[in-house]
């Protein structure tokens, strides 16, 4: 057996890269060292996606068609590790204050977004089930970061368990699709799928697996879990969790119901249409009441979900372009956002809404980060988020499914309602305090890019959208 | 060189943003980036303009700016006659008067800002000009309305220059809403904002009502940016601006936009036969109408904006004629007398320091002999005497207008023609002849400002003849439309234009110079008329009254049923939202074991919408488990 190294390159670098941090830590206990290794793990994620990048154009498979390296796990590869570099750089600014700042918190985030990188390469069932538990356990035990707070092992605790339960459900979807086709491989059960006739097992595996998936994406009802993890974690692991890990969620999402339950779709997509209706509609209202600002940006997180569902509803090119283009928009948006939530709530110790107030005055660079970044994810036009929910409209629009269009752009003006009033705190009251808030050089870099992005994308969207386009191109074969 | 035409408009976007963004405070650095950049795009697009002269080709390549789902938009560049021509005259006389504003605006305390908008306004321009589709075209000709607001209204402080910026922008906003509409109904019916596509696709589509229908909508926004009787009221305010700014954009290049849009879609036009009427009578009575306004005008440049306009009007009624030629070669002809008439009042607005009624100049000869001699070089091309650029333009568009049967237009032309005559030399003999009407002390602009004068004054004697009889492969040569336009010599014609400028001009002296009977005199005796041309026809006032009263009229109503009605539905939306918020969020109660019961019934609801699905299959499950 041949193995072609070269379709691992992104995973083995990232691999030694985090070994290579963890050495580097135990050897060296200096002064500095944290800031160090900060910037060498936020260098070497970057330079992974750059390999990654590379990764975007093959089509082939290797390790007995274990490992899979196609269009959609290059794409997603490269958000991965986009967000990766960014929560690296974000959390530079946030351990400072935290006190107890520990090197191993960059190694784990290395060794998180590898595990993200496994997930979508994954080729067989066993491998992708072994990938998602690395991922949540590194989750946990980064959510659980500050273990002396309650808040964040409370956080930690109901995100290990409520994983533990939606993945026992997704396992035993799993099962029922071994148990269908006699073999654990993707493109095997695929074909085994198409060639038999539908029948009730195999509806019962789509509906299992979409539970479980449904519980990574945080789709209405599986979404419980989100607000409270979110709130009680680091705020950059909170923005990994809504970003990075979200999308990981969709490509698994992608990979598995358009090729696999393909000849079913008739079936989920009436599963998926209700889902994403409740998710929409939840995930916008009960944003609108909320006075923590993690806890709004989660909700407005689980109402991105039910936009990016409508692409798989859709299941053509278009569709799936939008997608794509959402989950990379989405993570300049949300890392953006909450990017701005870990420099302010570093200076002030503070996450509630209230808090904001005149920050304009302040820091004229955070308030113009927040306000862009949330009506990007509102969807206004010239921002990124704006293309992305065009091109998912139009797909679904394409489909005949005009009133769910609608019901979308409906609750987008509702996000547009919570977010200026957001920008209203923002720039029209006055501060509390006078003191200017100092972004430090990290952050600054995380923000000011995120910004430039969204506003290049909202006006020239071009670029991405064809390599979205030839990404969904290369799923749909 | 064709495949760096691209840069022509970007080079004046890097100079903007480098003057916005960097070098702001440094005022000579500032301009000299804008010059620099201007020049070199006229150096680049010279280049072209050769290249095109040995291989008249078109040339179209572009960046996909949006592809979508069928949707394709490019930012692109198309370079055929009437693009080269744009970009030769925008490059050329942009590039001279930003030299020339380094002499009239260099105390301005706005300095960098000035030249930081004109490059805005070259990249607007220029952008427009090489647009390749109908979205490029749209979103340029809004950019160059804004340059042109940001512009006019460059002294904000003063009261009159804000109201003017804001009446220009709203009122060719008017013309603009028209423009989308028919850009939307024109790719509702074709699919494609692409030019090329669609002069190809265009063919079974002529003379549907549709179609005339989108045409004369497109027309709206000429009607508004050149400015056309009704929307021209925005023109004459617009002088509020800085002179070099109404020299290079409400005289020679920017308002030209509305033509030159019409020329580049005349394949619609040409296809709609009452769209095309429509726009030779807006065209035939803008130029009467506006002239007549011209001869009772006091202060210097509104009778050089009102001048424009009546020109412009030229220019639209030889498009309505089927003048494709004539009209270009009107536009390009007047692009250089214009600017140097209105550069010429420049020069002696600064030496008189601001004063602008021509009652308060005279004797000017002797103390600016320069700007005197160029103005009167640039007076005689308007006027349209042999040999004079305006005299071989003109003369093509009256050919035009007979040649395809229009008399009635052309003898509307022939009076424009004279009124032309008339109150150009009256500007002239008033303002630059006989002894001074005021205590002013005049002085002769520095060299910066009349070597730009000499310049555009050769070409104000000499550009005419590009397009005249005598050479073979002239302008109608490289600029037509269907077929190469071939100019002859029409002598009847020649004599008859030569003939009515000679009394327009003979009367002006006659009045203004020799006095054979007194200004006064003759204003009393025509008091009524001359009221009525002096107030501008009392369009504004008409605008004004409509405005106030039934407008805010309707405005009244709106308003209560926007407080009562649209009011009461949006707050109760807000408290709805907030409402039905609050209640969904009681669900969360942070407890671990209401959250798992809540994925499991989760589950429990996708089994119950597959059941409600094909309950069938739901049975079939059933037996499984």
């Amino acid at each position: 057996m041949v193995i072609d190294l070269n379709l691992l390159l992104p995973e083995i670098f990232t691999g030694l890269l985090g070994v290579g941090l963890l050495v580097l830590f135990f050897l060296w206990r200096g002064e500095g060292v944290v800031r160090a290794i900060g910037y060498l793990a936020a260098v070497g994620l970057a330079v992974a996606a750059v390999l990654a990048y590379g990764t975007v154009a093959l089509d082939t498979s290797t390790l007995q068609g274990t490992w899979l390296a196609d269009p959609l796990a290059g794409y997603f590869k490269v958000v991965f590790l986009l967000s990766g570099v960014m929560v690296a750089l974000l959390s530079l600014s946030y351990l400072e204050r935290l006190g107890e700042s520990l090197a191993e918190f960059f190694i784990l985030l290395v060794f998180l977004t590898l595990s993200m990188m496994v997930v979508i390469s994954a080729g067989d069932l066993i491998t992708l089930y072994l990938a998602l538990e690395f991922q949540v356990i590194t989750f946990a035990i980064m959510i659980g970061y500050r273990r002396r707070e309650g808040a964040a092992t409370e956080a930690a605790l109901k995100y290990i368990l409520l994983n533990a339960f939606s993945s026992a459900i997704l396992l035993f979807g799993l099962s029922l699709l071994f148990g269908l086709s006699g073999t654990v491989d993707i493109s095997g059960i695929a074909a085994a799928v198409s060639a038999g006739s539908p029948q009730p097992a195999l509806y019962l595996a789509v509906i299992f697996v979409l539970a479980g998936l449904a519980f990574k994406v945080s789709l209405v009802p599986f979404h419980m879990w989100t607000p409270d993890v979110y709130q009680g974690a680091p705020t950059p692991i909170t923005g990994f969790l809504a970003a990075g890990s979200k999308a990981a969620g969709f490509a698994l999402l992608i990979r598995l119901f358009l090729t696999i339950f393909a000849p079913v779709s008739t079936v989920w997509t009436t599963v998926f249409v209700v889902l994403s209706v409740l998710t929409i509609i939840l995930g916008n209202f009960v944003a609108v009441p909320q006075t923590n600002m993690k806890r709004l940006l989660a909700y407005a997180s689980v109402g991105s979900a039910g936009y990016m569902i409508m692409g798989l509803i859709a299941a053509d090119v278009t569709g799936v372009e939008g997608v794509l283009f959402y989950a990379f928009m989405n993570v300049l948006a949300i890392l953006g956002a909450f990017g701005v939530a870990v420099v302010f709530a570093n200076a002030t110790g503070r996450d509630d809404i209230e808090a904001y107030a005149g920050l304009s005055k302040r820091s004229p660079l955070l308030a113009l980060v927040m306000l862009l970044s949330t009506l990007s994810i509102a969807g206004i036009p010239g921002l990124a988020g704006f293309v992305a929910k065009f091109v998912i409209f139009w797909a679904i629009i394409d489909k005949g499914l005009v009133a769910l269009a609608l019901l979308g752009v409906v609750m987008s003006i509702v996000a547009v309602f919570y977010f200026l009033r957001i920008a209203k705190v923002m720039y029209v009251f006055e501060p509390k305090e006078e003191t200017p808030i100092r972004v430090a050089p990290a952050a600054r870099i995380v923000l000011v890019a995120s910004m430039v992005l969204t506003l290049v994308l909202g006006i020239y969207p071009a670029p991405l959208l064809d390599l979205a386009r030839e990404v969904a191109l290369a799923v749909l074969r | 060189m064709i495949e760096y035409a691209w840069l022509i408009p970007l080079l004046p976007l890097v100079s903007f943003a480098l003057i916005v963004f960097v070098t702001g405070r440094n005022r000579l650095l500032s301009a000299g980036i804008s010059i620099a950049a201007i020049a070199a795009s006229f150096v680049i697009a010279a280049g072209v303009g050769l290249e095109f002269l040995h291989n008249p080709e078109t040339v179209e390549y572009g960046l996909p700016w949006v592809d979508v789902l069928g949707l394709r938009v490019e930012m692109g560049v198309l370079l055929d006659g009437i693009s080269v021509l744009m970009l030769l005259i925008v490059t050329f006389i942009a590039t001279l008067i930003q030299i020339y504003s380094l002499g009239y605006m260099h105390e301005d305390p706005g300095f960098s800002r000035y030249y930081s908008y004109m490059s805005l306004f070259a990249f607007s321009m220029l952008g427009l000009v090489v647009a390749t589709n109908f979205l490029q075209l749209y979103i340029f000709f809004e950019l160059v309305g804004l340059a042109s607001y940001l512009l006019i209204g460059f002294w904000y402080e003063k009261h009159s220059a804000a109201e003017a910026a804001k009446k220009a922008f709203v009122t060719t906003r008017a013309g603009d809403f028209g423009l989308l509409l028919g850009i939307l109904i024109l790719f509702s019916l074709f699919g494609t904002f692409d030019f090329t596509e669609l002069a190809d696709r265009i063919a079974g589509f002529d003379n549907i009502p549709l179609l005339t229908l989108l045409t004369v909508l497109i027309f709206l926004g000429p009607v508004g940016k050149s400015a056309q009787v009704p929307l021209h009221v925005w023109l004459p305010d617009a002088m509020e601006g800085p002179t070099p700014v109404s020299a290079l954009i409400h005289a020679a290049t920017m308002v030209a936009a509305g033509v030159y849009l019409v020329a580049r879609t005349y394949f619609l036009f040409a296809n709609a036969p009452v769209a095309l009427t429509v726009v030779a009578w807006v065209g035939g009575i803008t130029a009467l109408f506006a002239a007549t306004i011209a001869t009772a005008q006091d202060d210097i440049k509104r009778v050089l904006a009102y001048s424009t306009i009546s020109q412009l009007g030229y220019m639209m009624l030889a498009l309505g004629v089927g003048g494709f030629t004539a009209s270009m070669f009107h536009l390009t002809t007047h692009a250089f007398f214009k600017a140097l008439l209105f550069l010429g009042a420049g020069s002696v607005i600064i030496g008189l320091h601001h004063k602008q009624n021509i009652w308060e100049m005279g004797g000017l000869y002797k103390k600016m002999p320069i700007t005197t001699v160029t103005f009167l070089v640039g007076s005689l091309a308007l006027a349209g005497l042999f040999p004079f650029a305006g005299f071989w333009s003109k003369d093509s568009i009256f050919a035009v207008a007979l040649e395809h049967g229009q008399v009635a237009l052309y003898w509307l032309a022939v009076a424009a023609a004279f009124l032309t005559a008339f109150y150009t030399f009256r500007l002239f003999f008033v303002a630059f002849m006989g002894r001074p009407r005021s205590d002013h002390h005049a002085v002769e602009s520095p060299p910066s400002m009349t070597g730009v004068l000499v310049i555009l004054a050769l070409f104000a004697i000499g550009v005419g003849f590009i397009g005249s009889p005598f050479i073979k492969e002239g302008f109608g040569h490289f600029i037509y439309f269907g077929k190469p336009h071939v100019e002859h010599l029409h002598m009847n014609i020649a004599l008859t234009s030569t003939a009515v400028t000679l009394a327009g001009i003979t009367l002006a002296w006659l009045v203004y110079s020799v006095r054979v009977t007194s200004f006064e005199t003759l204003s009393v005796a025509l008091k009524p008329a001359y009221l009525l041309l002096k107030n501008k026809y009392y369009i504004d006032e008409i605008y004004r009254w409509v405005g106030e009263r039934v407008v805010e009229g309707f405005g009244f109503v709106l308003q209560w049923f926007d407080r009562t009605i649209i009011d009461g539905v949006v707050n109760g939306t807000g408290t709805l939202t907030e409402a039905i918020g609050r209640r969904l969020r009681v669900v969360h109660t942070g407890d671990l074991q209401t959250y798992a019961l809540v994925i499991l019934s989760g589950v429990a609801l996708l089994f119950a919408i597959l059941a409600l699905v094909d309950p069938v299959k739901v049975l079939k499950l059933g037996g499984i488990l």
